[in-house]
């Protein structure tokens, strides 16, 4: 094992250069460590002006995504080892305007969570006195894996879409109407479908499958959106052949 | 009617900041760097590369279906047009043109029911049928359905 | 009108690509090499007129091939999108890719209503 790797670390300050350039550090090799405690290492002893994010350093908090030899992973769960010799490179998140060095601008993706209204939408709500509102295992399981989510971002940075067409409501936005579409508690999913079936809620997805592959928690985003649109397209067609039942 | 993203000059009229009046202005931070996208995107990795491959078998469908339909209309025009159609398929170019759309189609029906099981999810009950099981299906119809064909085509 | 659109040109992208996956490569196989050739013991001399004849047949192909054909457009209105970056020309590219598989699928309507 080496003694030290090398790191190329974006850096991106608009004050001083127009243009962004990759700065070099030699950092301490751990076998335990991540590439966020490398970053750590950096800022607290080479150069306290690294801007990036992190907070929680165990996987869940969803701060610290960066885009490490060119992959989008977790800095706080990605070892350093996994990117022997070196020099490894880390640049920020694909896909979203960069703020400063590391850091991006994630406005357009919260802005796109809200409008798919993740949480629960009810047409008839009961006092709380009445009781909770009851749902099986089976019931959870049907959403279960949607409601994992930590709004990391690296499906963003990893769907070429997204990059292409920002309108693109994107995979984890996606993944969480269905979270609620999927809870038998829910009555929002005609709402959400007013957002999902625009042309740049579902329909811009040509199902690359970079999204469920680089998503830490197994959410599988391109499942959700490949499933909403047979759906849609089943419900278009039934309506189709079927007009009198048309609400 | 779909709200589009906001641009960062749009946080302008903010009461909070004052400078917000500044149309240069914007809340986060005076200067993005935005990267641009090269026309060759789907060369920077693998994956993007195999994404565009998948999409082009587009292609040999396209070839396939239409030699097909050529097929039944030669036919259609008796045996003398049949047998100098099927001279020119035996050229060795055309084999080898004709292996290679085989290879996209192959591809095609590879990567399309591999694919299948997350668009199909299925039900017994409450329990999710495993998406090996939709898969094994999907795999096992394909070799039928091409055994049929070639029982039905066998000739002789 | 245009919400119906992207269902309507997604379900005949899917409907074409599973009937494609299932059907096309045996299908080609034959008509294209195998049964030319002569391999596997094929012999060019199918009576494809009787199997042409049967117009339960005939309505299955059709259904493929107008199938596969708007499979075939609707992926590559996509690849030239996407791909190329041609968000621009995206009506002119839709006009002629579906264009062209409405006009095959009449081609095909045409031919195999007229065969056998
Ligand atoms: S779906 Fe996965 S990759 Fe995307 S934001 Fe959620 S946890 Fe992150
Ligand atoms: S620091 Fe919280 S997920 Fe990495």
């Amino acid at each position: 094992m080496p003694d030290t790797v090398q790191l190329e670390v974006f850096r991106y300050r608009p004050e001083e250069e127009g243009e962004p350039v990759f700065d070099t550090f030699e950092v301490p090799y751990r076998d335990e460590w991540m590439v966020l405690d490398a970053l750590n290492h950096i800022k607290d002893h080479e150069d306290g002006t690294l801007s990036y994010r992190w907070a929680c350093r165990m996987g869940v908090c969803g701060s610290c995504g960066m885009t490490v030899n060119g992959e989008p992973v977790l800095t706080c769960a990605a070892y350093l080892e996994a990117f022997l010799p070196g020099p490894i490179r880390v640049e920020p998140l694909r896909g979203f305007p960069v703020i400063r060095d590391l850091a991006g601008d994630l406005t357009d993706f919260i802005e796109k969570l809200e409008r798919v209204k993740p949480w629960i939408i009810r047409e008839e709500t009961k006092d709380p006195s009445e009781g909770e509102y009851l749902q099986t295992p089976g019931q959870m399981a049907a959403y279960r894996r949607y409601s994992m989510c930590i709004n990391c971002m690296l499906c963003y940075a990893a769907c070429p879409i997204y990059e292409l067409e920002p309108g693109f409501i994107g995979p984890a936005a996606i993944a969480l109407a269905q979270r609620y579409n999927l809870d038998s508690r829910d009555d929002g999913a005609e709402e959400r479908h007013e957002v999902l079936s625009e042309h740049e809620g579902i329909w811009s997805c040509t199902f690359v499958g970079e999204c469920s592959a680089v998503c830490p928690k197994n959410v599988d985003p391109a499942g959700a959106i490949q499933r909403y649109k047979v759906d849609a397209t089943a419900d278009f067609f039934r309506s189709l052949l079927t007009p009198w039942r048309d609400r | 009617m779909s709200p589009q993203p906001r641009s960062p000059a749009q946080h302008v009229s903010d009461p909070i900041y004052p400078e917000a009046a500044n149309p240069k202005y914007t809340r986060h931070h005076p200067r993005w760097h935005r990267r641009r996208i090269p026309i060759f995107w789907w060369l920077r990795k693998w994956v993007y590369t195999k994404f565009i491959l998948r999409e082009l078998t587009s292609q040999p469908v396209m070839y396939a279906a239409l030699l097909i339909l050529l097929h039944v209309w030669i036919v259609g025009r008796g045996p003398e047009a049949y047998e100098t159609f099927v001279e020119w398929l035996r050229h060795p170019l055309l084999v080898a043109l004709h292996l290679f759309v085989l290879g996209g189609l192959l591809f095609h029906t590879i990567t399309w029911l591999n694919l299948a099981p997350k668009a199909l999810v299925l039900r017994v009950g409450e329990r999710r049928i495993p998406d090996v099981l939709v898969l094994a299906a999907h795999y096992a119809g394909w070799i039928l359905v091409s055994a049929a064909i070639f029982w039905l085509l066998r000739g002789g | 009108m245009r919400r119906a659109r992207d269902p309507f040109f997604w379900g005949l992208f899917s409907a074409g690509g599973m009937l494609a996956a299932l059907l096309l490569p045996a299908l080609f196989l034959i008509v294209a090499v195998a049964a030319p050739l002569g391999w596997f013991g094929m012999t060019a001399h199918v009576d494809w007129l009787a199997l042409v004849g049967n117009p339960l047949l005939r309505l299955g192909l059709f259904g493929l091939l107008f199938l596969a054909f708007f499979h075939a457009a609707h992926r590559f209105r996509y690849t030239l999108y996407d791909g190329m970056q041609l968000y621009h020309l995206d009506a002119l590219i839709s006009v002629l890719t579906y264009g062209v598989a409405t006009v095959l699928t009449l081609i095909a309507a045409v031919v195999l209503a007229t065969a056998g």
